[in-house]
């Protein structure tokens, strides 16, 4: 048996190769949910009615979606570029940081502020990333691990400030930052839930990324430039510039993540207020094969997985944590998938 | 003569394709069989199906009179066929000695017998003439020794019929000439050879027999001895090509100036091309070619001395801004530096030109895809859309397409690398068509080559590059094979 290259991928077999991916990593984490004693189809359906079964349920649902939306969109910026940025929870981490610094005491209206902090959280995030592309670009530094050991770096970085400077004085010990100013919080799309004005600005920002990515110059010199960087340096393309730009265009994404959740929803910026957006992100990204449309997709079926999971382990018993297993799984296939949609099986 | 090799009608299809159709070959023992086509003849498929990494639809194969499992490369192997592929299957982390063991060991084995293996090693190497060094580095050879590791590692595994994949796509000449004796010797030691070629001359220098191949049928054979290049070309292409003939030509003022140029490659490098002209630098690979594409590519600024382009000093331009001043180029190595293989043909098309194919940051998609299809028409890009992604055109239409990128904007100036370095005749001729064009609109082309013929049949002038310096200009009509290679050679007081 050998795999060869398909000429053109069809569009259905695009289509299809996530939609496979997922069905084939629900039947194989079914297998772990039957071995905790429980019907599969049992617990799916009380994933599902958990996730998606009443409004309150998809309000939840499409607020975790959120910032997976925008890690999901880092992580395809960055990928389409091979520049392997695993430093998606770090840059979220300190663009969550840096907007409740910024915002707690920040001398100006809502309307104008609002745009300002998440211009901060993003400078926050691209600032975090643009030093290992430096350092690859300079030294030829791996960015994988130099961006993956970040996020333990950003994390304990976190926890000093919130333990130090930056501590809530009106939280009653609790390790948690001082809250963005109220003026700062994102109105509420549904009154009485948390889903919040961040979801639209993360769908317009996939729109955004879309554009940039498949209609500009920048976007076609960026692509070049991670498929064969030898010739796009020989057609003209400036690598270091064009790295640099993916590099703070990605890590602002993940930085405006954090922005967003701190101010839509969390107010202050604690060390567990991230349930690894920037990895999920990583996921999200795989399983829309780096097309910022199918990253709002995928992030609403991980945003599912996700605040299902929890639903169905108080109904059924199962641990809340098969929802990693399933994402992780999920990527896993996705992976497969893949080389089904780019090869044909031949004997 | 003993028969150590048989092909049996062999057929082969992809899809609709078939890409060998009843194909029947024989092989004795102490001879030299070249396997010559144009590209997508076949061969390699024929060479695969005998090695076994592809089964046959139809058809045989036999080693020394017994039918191989189709299928099965081990089999292959075991029973005496060893194949040493176009691209290399080494490890360069290893040292060479290594290399050679690597798989022909269980690995259930507690421990390697490191000298026995050595003296093996040694004693091929010796008896067959290929000297090599057990313990250096692959990553520190050259192709050439490289090669002669690939060849050592299948007389290693007791190879009796030894196969190669165009094993002189990577070589200078002079490394070509040494590998053919070295076949040659083989021969006369009792090993049968195949080697898969499109060049004519050494097909007619290596071997004893042609096989000669097109749309995947055998469509002749001849004893070397009874053949002429001639013949073979017509037989290959299955119409009669010509090169295109250069004419006289006066050539206009100087176009490009290089004055004392030094970087790392390049010592004290000085040229004049005038408008109009193709001045070529011939040169055994590895002598500061590269270095000198790269200086006049713009991706590599001198440590001294000037380039001007049509009175201009482009000495510090970056690649962009050298194709503005009106270069165009063409890579020495066209899918590591000419193309991206995973974007389409359109998307290649314009990628040196973004500027003229944007506006306002955004890019013109239809005007490109139009552009595109235009060069696709005029340079004649078979089985090419300007959607299709580049990758999967042939190596003559990937040339085709940088070469027609850079000819549409009629530039002052032309760099061209190696330009048909590894293609098939027709895409050749299609080339040098495409540069004599160019020159006799007034271009001043830079024409670096390793083939003397290419040199001979397309440059007003020529200058040798060794070790980074170049020898005087020779004309034209002042030069042949004989004087270019005493040239080549760094021996520029005797011609």
């Amino acid at each position: 048996m050998r795999f060869e290259r398909r000429a053109h991928v069809p569009l259905h077999l695009a289509v299809a190769a996530p939609l496979g991916a997922v069905a084939a990593a629900l039947v194989l984490a079914a297998g772990l949910i039957g071995a905790a004693g429980v019907g599969p189809l049992d617990a799916y359906a009380a994933m599902l009615r958990g996730a998606l079964g009443s409004r309150l349920a998809v309000t939840e649902m499409l607020t975790r979606a959120t910032p997976l939306i925008l890690t999901g969109l880092a992580a395809a910026t960055a990928f389409r570029a091979r520049l392997w940025n695993i430093g998606g929870e770090g840059q979220f981490y300190l663009g969550a940081l840096t907007t409740a610094w910024i915002g707690h005491a920040l001398p100006l209206p809502g309307p104008v502020g609002v745009p300002v902090l998440m211009l901060c959280g993003m400078a926050a995030g691209a600032a975090l990333l643009a030093g290992p592309a430096f350092l690859r670009l300079r030294f030829g530094v791996d960015e994988v691990v130099t961006t993956l050991l970040l996020n333990f770096v950003v994390i304990l970085f976190v926890g000093m400030m919130i333990e130090g400077p930056l501590r809530d004085p009106l939280a009653f010990g609790w390790p948690q930052s001082v809250p963005v100013d109220g003026a700062f919080r994102l109105p509420d799309l549904v009154p009485r839930t948390r889903l919040h004005l961040g979801l639209l600005v993360a769908v317009a920002t996939a729109g955004v990324v879309w554009l940039v990515l498949a209609r500009t110059t920048w976007g076609l010199e960026a692509r070049a430039a991670g498929l064969n960087p030898r010739a796009a340096a020989f057609a003209g393309v400036s690598l270091p510039a064009t790295i640099m730009g993916v590099a703070c265009l990605s890590g602002g994404l993940a930085g405006l993540a954090g922005a967003i959740e701190v101010m839509g929803v969390t107010g202050g910026v604690t060390t567990t207020m991230s349930p690894g957006f920037g990895y999920a992100g990583i996921v999200v990204a795989m399983l829309a094969a780096l097309h910022p449309a199918g990253v709002v997709a995928a992030a609403v079926f991980v945003a599912t997985v996700f605040v299902g999971a929890d639903a169905m382990g108080r109904a059924t018993g199962v641990p809340s944590f098969i929802a990693d297993v399933i994402v992780a799984l999920s990527l896993l296939t996705m992976l497969v998938a893949l080389l089904f949609t780019t090869h044909r099986v031949r004997r | 003569m003993t028969e150590v090799l048989a092909l049996e009608g062999i057929t082969k299809r992809f899809g609709p394709i078939a890409a060998n159709e009843d194909v029947t070959l024989h092989l004795d023992r102490g001879e030299v069989l070249a396997l010559l086509g144009e590209n997508g003849a076949g061969k390699t498929t024929l060479m695969n199906i005998l090695f076994g990494h592809y089964a046959a639809d139809a058809g045989e194969v036999r080693v020394m009179g017994r039918p191989l499992p189709p299928g099965r490369p081990r089999a292959a192997i075991d029973a005496g066929v060893g194949m040493v592929h176009q691209h290399f299957a080494l490890a360069a982390n290893l040292t060479v000695l290594d290399n050679v063991v690597l798989g022909s060991e269980s690995l259930w084995r507690p421990r390697s017998d490191r000298t026995a293996a050595r003296a093996r090693l040694l004693d091929l190497s010796d008896r067959f003439g290929l000297p090599v060094d057990p313990d250096a580095r692959v990553a520190r050879l050259s192709v050439g020794e490289r090669q002669r590791v690939e060849i050592l590692k299948a007389l290693y595994r007791d190879a009796r019929i030894l196969i190669l994949d165009e094993p002189t796509a990577v070589l200078a000449r002079p490394e070509a000439a040494r590998l053919f004796e070295t076949l040659r010797g083989m021969a006369r030691g009792g090993l049968s050879v195949v080697f898969i070629s499109h060049k004519l001359h050494e097909v007619m220098a290596g071997a004893d027999r042609v096989a000669v191949l097109r749309g995947g049928r055998k469509v002749a054979e001849r004893a070397t001895a009874d053949t002429t290049p001639a013949e073979l070309a017509e037989l290959m292409v299955g119409r009669r090509v010509e090169r295109p003939v250069r004419r006289g030509r006066r050539p206009g003022a100087p176009m490009l100036v290089a004055r004392d140029v030094r970087t790392d490659g390049l010592d004290g490098v000085s040229l004049t091309i005038r408008s109009g002209e193709i001045l070529g630098i011939v040169g055994v690979s590895g002598n500061g070619q590269a270095a000198l594409g790269a200086l006049l590519s713009g991706l590599s600024p001198p440590r001294h001395g000037t380039v001007t382009l049509d009175g201009r000093d482009v000495t510090r331009h970056g690649p962009r801004d050298m194709i503005r001043a009106g270069a165009a180029r063409i890579p020495e190595d066209r899918n590591a530096e000419g193309v991206i293989g995973e974007m389409t043909v359109w998307e290649n098309a314009v990628l040196e030109r973004l500027a003229d194919f944007s506006v306002g940051g955004f890019v013109r998609q239809r005007t490109a895809r139009r552009h595109a299809d235009a060069l696709i028409e005029r340079f004649d890009l078979r089985g090419a859309a300007s959607g299709t992604r580049t990758r999967l055109l042939s190596g003559g239409n990937i040339q085709k397409l940088i070469v027609g990128r850079g000819l549409t904007t009629d530039p002052r100036f032309l760099l061209a690398a190696q330009p048909t370095r590894g293609l098939d005749e027709g895409a050749i001729a299609a080339v040098h068509a495409a540069l004599l064009a160019a020159r006799d609109a007034g271009a001043a082309i830079l024409l670096i080559t390793e083939e003397l013929d290419e040199a001979l049949a397309l440059a007003d002038r020529m200058q040798a590059i060794v070790k980074g310096r170049l020898s005087d200009p020779v004309a034209a009509r002042d030069a042949d094979a004989g004087r270019l290679g005493l040239m080549m050679a760094g021996d520029w007081d005797a011609v």
